[in-house]
């Protein structure tokens, strides 16, 4: 690209988006911290490689944002909550890591609904982001800043995490391509906890080479996370050969919900149509467990909160009441103040399920259910190469329009969750366009067969235009 | 279907789990929780209709091992490091309010 020809400086790139940066962002708000000087020397640092021929990697000197629930060293880190509002990490996470040895220059930290629990950045203590297709609709959560940051031009790439949708989902309503890995695959290593047998950090970007290319910098084994795979590192542009002729895509009909718009379902059809037009086979198939996804989900992913978020009492780091009485008095009221409503509902529900009595009717039913979802995805993919759905059932919807019915908003993540389940990659991209507002596409493939996901998506990508079109601010 | 599953939530029970979680509620957060959370509840009724005789819950999705490392002192956060994120902290050491109150 333009950095490794030399027409460019990351300097130059770096200020040209800083630019950008104070430009939009009065109105867009994705960032929540914004690291300027800190970006101006890494890509000085950066530059100064190139020249000295020591250029490493596809992401040196690229302006990138990350999602402000991974660790930062020496930078304020708040995962979107009052609680941590003065808290700035003494180590950066595994990936943030990666990004620097690749020369990657971090522009600043991206906004989030609360502790991630969100489908809509508008459960954020700093404001919610808007959508740059629309600036009175969300961009979709809870990685909203990091996909909005992408799709604005405020960034190249950015990283996110998921847990049941929270990169799919906002880079579908906001028309990038994002990605969840397969879970293992990326270190959880200073990512701020919220479920952790379903948390996955991944990529956003404007097409899927550089999505492989930010996959391949940020993956690989890392010690200090005991689930971390012991697989090698790996080229994953290298997956991208263009051709998916004869490759077996199956369509779960179970996807294509009630409730789903007419205009995503009709994207949703045609991209099925281009599909077939490049050489793959596609049938439909049932997953019938799919619609137990999403009360699997809500119990597990509260019911591992409850226990992550235990660790914010108000005596090792983050905000504290501390003119009170007694440490408990300090617990109660530090966490009364810290966390805000969708929150405390899941922190609530989680131990709910987790309580004597009510342990066997949900924690483990919904364990043993999810049991029976990954075996329905195994025999699936005994058949199928990938698996092929609309990635939310809805476009961006209008700012607060969910924010007083949280079952509603649950039901936006209602394509992605059972990815999160069976802890499978899947990828959205640009897959058409409903009443002006980006439709995303969804690739589901089986364990560790996050280069075939990337193949199709790319070949997909290249077979149409959608992933070309930019917001107008 | 048990009928624990299907009850809605009372304001004790709101008010229990959330001294269990150590989350101050004010009333009007209670009233607005025990509505909300009985409607989640209702969510999760359909996998009642799962049958999940002799399945063996799944706690993770990838191979579950121990992982061990050999015992030898390793480079650590320096302690000042960390103590700086702390409210309150004395000689070295987290200082926390009395918990006998």
């Amino acid at each position: 690209m333009l950095l490794s020809s030399g027409e460019v400086s990351s300097v130059e790139l770096t200020e040209a988006v800083l630019a950008r940066v104070d430009q939009v962002e009065p109105r867009i708000n994705s960032y929540i911290t914004v690291t300027r000087e800190r970006a101006v020397v890494a890509a000085a640092a950066a530059d100064e490689a190139r020249s000295a021929g020591n250029a490493s990697g596809p992401l040196a000197g690229i302006p990138i944002m990350v999602k402000d629930n991974l660790s930062t060293e020496g930078v304020p880190t708040t995962a979107g909550s009052k609680m941590l509002l003065q808290y700035t990490p003494p180590y950066d996470a595994h990936v943030v890591e990666q990004l620097r040895a690749g020369g990657a220059v971090i522009i600043g930290k991206g906004n989030l609904d609360e502790f991630a629990m969100g489908s809509s950045t508008e459960h954020s203590a700093f404001g919610a982001t808007h959508n740059p297709w629309d600036l009175d609709r969300v961009p979709g959560g809870s990685s909203g800043g990091p996909a909005a940051g992408v799709a604005a031009s405020e960034c190249f790439i950015s990283l996110g995490s998921d847990t049941g949708g929270s990169i799919r989902q906002p880079a579908a309503l906001c028309g990038i391509v994002g990605m969840k890995p397969t879970y293992g695959l990326v270190s959880r290593y200073g990512l701020i906890a919220f479920g952790s047998s379903l948390d996955q950090v991944g990529p956003f970007a404007r097409d899927v080479r550089d999505s492989a290319d930010t996959l391949s910098v940020i993956s690989g084994h890392d010690k200090r996370d005991s689930t971390s795979l012991d697989a090698p590192g790996q080229d994953f542009s290298k997956s991208l050969t263009g051709d998916i002729s004869g490759m077996k895509l199956g369509v779960p009909r179970e996807y294509l919900v009630d409730g789903m718009e007419p205009g995503v379902k009709a994207a949703f059809e045609k991209s099925l149509e281009t599909l077939e037009g490049l050489g793959a086979t596609l049938e439909e198939v049932s997953l019938p467990l799919t619609d137990q996804a999403l009360a699997v989900y809500y119990i597990i992913a509260p019911s591992e909160a409850s226990a992550n978020l235990a660790r914010y009492d108000g005596f090792k780091y983050g905000n504290a009441v501390n003119d009170v009485p007694t440490a408990w008095d300090v617990m109660d009221q530090t966490r009364e103040q810290g966390f805000g409503p969708e929150v405390k509902r899941r922190i609530l529900i989680g131990a709910y399920a987790l309580s004597a009595g009510y342990y066997d009717a949900y924690y483990k039913k919904a364990q043993q259910v999810r049991t029976l979802i990954r075996q329905e995805f195994a025999q699936t993919f005994e058949k199928f190469d990938a698996l092929v759905t609309p990635t939310s059932p809805t476009v961006a919807f209008k700012s607060g329009e969910k924010m007083d019915d949280p079952v509603a908003m649950y039901l936006s993540d209602v394509c992605t969750i059972p990815v999160n389940i069976a802890g499978l990659p899947a990828i959205s991209v640009p897959g058409g366009m409903s009443e002006g507002l980006p439709v995303g596409l969804q690739f589901i493939g089986p364990q560790m067969g996050d280069g075939t996901v990337l193949r199709v998506a790319h070949a997909y990508e290249q077979a149409t235009e959608w992933h070309k079109l930019k917001p107008g601010i | 279907m048990s009928e624990e599953v299907t009850h809605e939530l009372t304001t004790d029970e709101v008010q229990h789990i959330a001294a269990l979680t150590r989350l101050g509620l004010s009333d009007d957060e209670v009233d607005m929780m025990r509505g909300q959370l009985s409607r989640i509840l209702r969510v999760f009724e359909s996998l009642q209709q799962v049958d999940t005789e002799g399945v063996e819950p799944t706690g993770h999705t990838t191979e579950v091992r121990t992982v061990l490392r050999d015992d030898e002192a390793a480079e650590s956060l320096q302690r000042e490091s960390i103590l700086e994120n702390a409210p309150d902290s004395e000689a070295g050491y987290v200082r926390v309010r009395p918990i006998l109150g």
